[in-house]
């Protein structure tokens, strides 16, 4: 009889399963991600090592020496223990990261606009007392320029009542609404000294969402050409909440992570983000398996630096405010080695 | 979770050479293997040595690019922070935007004004 090893599910439980069990896991994960993605499942020799990984009952794992990658954090200064220039020194001095990032509670370019001044000073004083690179980050989140919130029509509404074209059209007025003020925040911070910008989730809202991104990537690395600019997406398919948005004449409902890598730095981003989310119902294990596959095209085919997200309830990472280190960085040193990352 | 990744598959940022690595692949969209060469040999060190936070220690107190400060050791006479990164900025050949605007504000001369080479992201 199999001993049992102690793993977990995508919500961080901790659960006990066999070698051939946590093997089933992989197998049945990968070919999950193949079957939805429509890429090829990973290799025998690439579920070996994840196996050894996930099977291993060591408390913790890491890559090899030499392997280390740049970890870029968003998030990281956002007033969670202290000041939120403690917050980034935290980061900087004692987790040793090699980016840090400055963002606002309410963390979306329509919530930082109003407070842009008090931002833009937070970046100006803190660049001053940090060495290593410096972002500002926000998400697009294309939904609070609709009703209540905001002055285009509500999408989520007109779509059920099978107002199609008024659905779209609210769309599209939103999109503008969004790029003026993503464009604005990044001329702010630029002035104010940052390193870069970073756009999270984007195409959270769905294609239009993706879309509003890529527009505002495109005029901002126009003015800014040394700008860093991060890209990092809210799921692993664009949602077609509109349906028939393109960019440079590629359709953007129905992209995965390659396609939205080629999209994200066509428009001039040096950084791009593919998220996939975590099945809770899952093991790590079928997670893992599942999200390095999908992402596998895209890391591949990178033609710049591909940096995985593996936060909360992404990149097998356990849906949990207190991720268990077992399960981090397990999916850690996963994405690492079989994805050949510039980052995470 | 953040210490965790850290700890798993960082370079580590200050400890060794990960902000250095991380400049490169952020303003200039280099890939991960190129941006290490890159600094390596603007350290003159070896591509495997820039995530080793011994070695880094002596070459970034050798070339005032700052470490962390910890309980047992603070560095008050080293460059720490903006004045460190205006010696990131020499050495890696590349314009860091705070430091710019520190020289213009400073009526210092800035990389644009001496022609260093800026712009160089270009999309694919």
């Amino acid at each position: 009889m199999e001993p049992m090893i102690a793993t977990r599910m995508g919500d961080g439980a901790q659960v006990a399963m066999t070698r051939s069990e946590i093997r089933r896991e992989l197998e049945e994960g990968t070919q999950a991600g193949a079957k939805r993605a429509k890429v090829p499942p990973l290799d025998s020799a690439e579920l070996d090592h994840l196996l050894d990984l996930y099977a291993s009952s060591s408390r913790f794992t890491g890559v090899d020496v030499g392997e280390e990658v740049v970890l870029t954090y968003d998030g990281s200064g956002s007033k969670t223990v202290g000041s939120r220039m403690q917050d980034l020194q935290i980061y900087e001095q004692m987790f040793g990261a090699d980016t840090v990032e400055l963002g606002t509670a309410d963390y979306s370019f329509k919530a930082v606009k109003p407070i842009l001044g008090y931002e833009a000073q937070t970046m100006h004083d803190a660049q001053l007392g940090l060495t290593v690179p410096l972002n500002y980050g926000a998400m697009p989140n294309l939904g609070l320029y609709s009703k209540p919130d905001g002055p285009a029509p509500n999408w989520s509404e007109l779509l059920p009542l099978v107002r199609i074209d008024e659905a779209r059209a609210a769309q599209e007025e939103a999109i503008e609404y969004a790029v003026s003020d993503m464009v604005q925040v990044a001329d702010a911070m630029w002035e104010a000294g940052a390193d870069g910008l970073d756009f999270d989730t984007a195409g959270a809202a769905g294609d239009a969402d993706f879309l509003a991104t890529l527009k505002a990537v495109e005029i901002i690395r126009e003015r800014y050409p040394d700008m860093g600019i991060e890209v990092g997406m809210a799921g692993e398919f664009v949602l077609g909440m509109h349906g028939e948005l393109t960019y440079d004449g590629v359709r953007l409902a129905g992209l995965w992570p390659k396609e939205q890598m080629e999209l994200a730095a066509k428009a001039g981003a040096t950084i791009f983000g593919p998220a996939v989310t975590v099945n809770t119902g899952r093991s790590c294990a079928w997670n893992v398996a599942r999200a390095l596959t999908i992402v596998k095209p895209c890391s591949d085919a990178a033609v710049i630096p591909t940096h995985m997200n593996v936060g909360m309830g992404v990149g097998a990472v356990p849906m949990s405010n207190y991720a268990p280190v077992d399960a981090v960085s397990r999916a850690s040193r996963a994405c690492v080695d079989i994805l050949r990352l510039d980052g995470l | 979770m953040p210490s965790a990744h850290a700890n798993a598959s960082g370079m580590g940022g200050m400890r060794a050479a990960g902000d250095l690595v991380a400049r490169l692949e952020l303003t200039r969209g280099m890939r991960l293997t190129q941006a290490k060469e890159y600094v390596a040999e603007r350290l003159g060190v070896e591509p495997a040595t820039l995530s080793d936070p011994i070695a880094m220690a002596d070459v970034r107190a050798e070339l005032g690019l700052a470490r962390i400060v910890t309980f047992e050791a603070t560095y008050p006479d080293e460059p720490n922070a903006i004045e460190a990164k205006f010696n990131i900025s020499d050495l890696l050949g590349i314009p860091i935007n705070c430091v710019e605007r520190f020289k213009k504000r400073t009526g210092r001369v800035t990389a644009a004004d001496s022609g260093v080479e800026t712009g160089r992201v270009t999309r694919p």
